[in-house]
């Protein structure tokens, strides 16, 4: 039986999961295409692709929405497979139990979106797509996270030096426990930043184009006029090549609450940056995490407003959704290192006072008690 | 009432043979009396103000196999519009006549595509009525049907070039149900579906007929798909009745 022990560095094991969690950015890019390009019912059935196997579509075939919707099917089962691996590898190689089941986790998320992706198919029903979207989401994350704590950075964490506890003692370093406020931040923040994804996951699978085409305003306004006359005059006006939904007020009000958020984000965000560069200093590597963060995440606000200015292009919204998900893993792993760090302070003051050991003796312990 | 209580006593007061021909021609009178008071309903259907300008579907011209159909690029046409403002593709039916429909009996209705679009966009049929969907193009299609009314099942079927006609038919009214190709996604239609034999399509000039309207009071509703829906309250003695409905582009 495998204890909570602190796990050896494998390089192979890294890299993999690294490359398991860009091939699954791939996907959710694909994914994005497919219904940006509205071709996510171009291949009728599944798991067969128009009755052939689907490894043996012929290329030629690959036409129109085909090519978004097979080429997503493809690039799924590439990722299953890899996700496959990688949880067979934890299982047999990472010292670590916790680790060991997030691989399983990672295998069971990875069948039920494939599952979930068929059923949005074979049922035909659009509100699926909403929550393949979002489960997308939250399987990139997991795949970064096994990424980082695979990392040898991360290993190296894991076993925290003591130099770093003696610049704490000596006031170079910040204390964890007075990043507690920033912590909480980043967590609620990316929590929102979830939040943010699943709004947009279901204005996307309304399939009815943009519910509000101007930007900064909303249909010439600062908040947009949803009565049914405006309704009625702004489906009027609206000419889409696509066989686009007529808009709704609940899409509006959705639209507005995609861009309420977004600018919450961004203040939270704009926040984080302040309370580490204050509390940890400019220097520290989560202050520097923080700008990238924020810089992220203006990129994305103009990605945003740039999907409405080009009218929904498909790769200016793919962009869209796939920089939303990296604002989203930045976050999550920005948790991770920080409630790490945590966890490594109270362990370590803990371990302090009940031997009340030199500092030579802290630099045989391991970080976490917990571990072995 | 009166009629039959009349063609008793006579039945009555003659013999059997001669009270058969009696009927017989009695009967004949009344459908013909019927048919006599049955009227149209015309009218003409106009647009005021300028509509928004159609789109160049240029996806279209980026798929080869489309692209060679076409000599110019295409363009959407959800507002087709003649010089005097005179509007095609709107649905004409009474309001709220159900449980009427002829559709079982009536030839089937078509929708084709070709030159990777589908002909006609707007098209109207009865429940019970058979709808054939024809590919003639030289690609593959997937004709993906949206309905929304309950017991109107959605449907997602592949056709290649030169495959058998699909064949769809509906049970549930629905206005504006969608045909779409999600391969070219460019591509749809709307099939409005009526309970009663009693609708139309407003042609290129505008005009529409409901034909064989009964005698009785009726609501006439035009639906565009875009400009929204209009009514207005006709009665139906002897005679047509003309009723027109003018929208405008705001």
């Amino acid at each position: 039986m495998k204890a909570n022990a602190v796990s050896k560095s494998n390089p192979w094991l890294y890299w993999f999961a690294a490359l398991t969690a860009l091939a699954t950015l791939a996907l959710i890019g694909i994914g994005g295409l497919v219904t940006s390009h509205e071709a996510g019912m171009s291949v009728p059935d599944w798991p067969t692709t128009y009755g052939y196997n689907m490894f043996l579509f012929p290329i030629n075939k690959w036409l129109g929405g085909i090519f978004y919707e097979h080429s997503h099917r493809l690039l799924a089962s590439l990722v299953g497979l890899m996700t496959t691996i990688l949880a067979v590898w934890l299982w047999l190689k990472d010292s670590r139990t916790w680790m060991a089941w997030l691989g399983v986790a990672a295998f069971l998320l990875v069948v039920a979106q494939g599952v979930l992706g068929g059923l949005r198919v074979t049922l035909h029903m659009d509100s699926l797509g909403i929550y393949h979207a979002t489960i997308a989401q939250l399987f990139f994350v997991l795949t970064c996270a096994i990424a980082l704590f695979t990392s040898r950075w991360w290993n190296e964490l894991e076993r925290r030096p003591p130099a770093r506890r003696e610049e704490i003692s000596a006031g170079k370093q910040a204390v964890p426990e007075a990043g507690a406020p920033l912590r909480k931040l980043v967590l609620f923040t990316t929590v929102l930043i979830f939040i943010q994804l699943i709004i947009a996951a279901a204005m996307r699978h309304q399939h009815a184009g943009l519910a509000i085409s101007d930007f900064p305003l909303a249909h010439g306004r600062l908040w947009p006029d949803m009565s049914a006359e405006a309704i009625a005059s702004y489906n009027t006006q609206r000419v889409s090549i696509n066989a686009e939904n007529p808009i709704t007020a609940f899409q509006i009000e959705l639209q507005m609450a995609h861009r309420v958020v977004a600018l919450a984000i961004s203040i939270l965000i704009a926040g984080c940056v302040w309370q580490a560069r204050r509390r940890l200093g400019g220097k520290d590597a989560q202050t520097k995490l923080a700008l990238a963060w924020f810089a992220l995440i203006l990129f994305q606000v103009g990605l945003g407003a740039a999907t409405i200015w080009t009218n929904k292009a498909a790769d200016v919204a793919t962009a869209h959704v796939l920089v939303g998900a990296l604002a989203l893993a930045v976050g999550a792993l920005w948790c991770a290192i920080a409630y790490r760090e945590t966890v490594a302070a109270v362990c370590d003051r803990g371990t302090e006072q009940r031997r009340s050991p030199s500092a030579a003796t802290i630099a045989a312990q391991p970080a976490m008690t917990g571990n072995k | 009432m009166v009629l039959y209580s009349t063609l008793e006593m006579l039945l009555m007061k003659s013999g059997h043979a001669s009270g058969n021909i009696v009927l017989i021609m009695i009967a004949a009178l009344a459908v013909a009396g019927q048919i006599a008071s049955a009227a149209d309903i015309i009218g003409i259907i106009t647009l005021t103000g300028a509509p928004p300008a159609e789109k160049e579907i240029t996806p279209l011209m980026e798929n080869p196999d489309c692209a060679k159909m076409h000599a110019t690029t295409p363009t959407t046409h959800f507002y087709v519009v003649g010089a005097k403002g005179e509007l095609a593709d709107v649905v004409v039916s009474l309001k709220g006549v159900t449980g009427k429909s002829t559709g079982a009996s009536q030839p089937p209705a078509v929708l084709d595509q070709k030159g990777c679009l589908y002909t006609p966009q707007i098209l109207a049929i009865q429940t019970g009525q058979k709808l054939i969907v024809k590919n003639s193009d030289p690609c593959l299609h997937n004709v993906h049907t949206t309905p929304t009314a309950p017991g109107n099942p959605e449907s997602n079927q592949g056709q290649g070039p030169g495959a058998p006609d699909l064949t769809f038919t509906y049970t549930q009214p629905e206005m504006f149900l969608r045909f779409k190709c999600d391969v070219h996604p460019w591509m749809f239609a709307w099939v409005s579906v009526f309970d009663s034999p009693y609708f139309c399509v407003s042609g290129l000039d505008g005009k529409f007929v409901i034909k064989n309207v009964p005698p009785g009071k009726y609501t006439v509703e035009a639906a565009h798909r875009k400009l929204g829906t209009q009514t207005q309250d006709v009665e139906v003695k002897n005679g047509d009745v003309t009723v027109n409905f003018t929208f405008a582009a705001k």
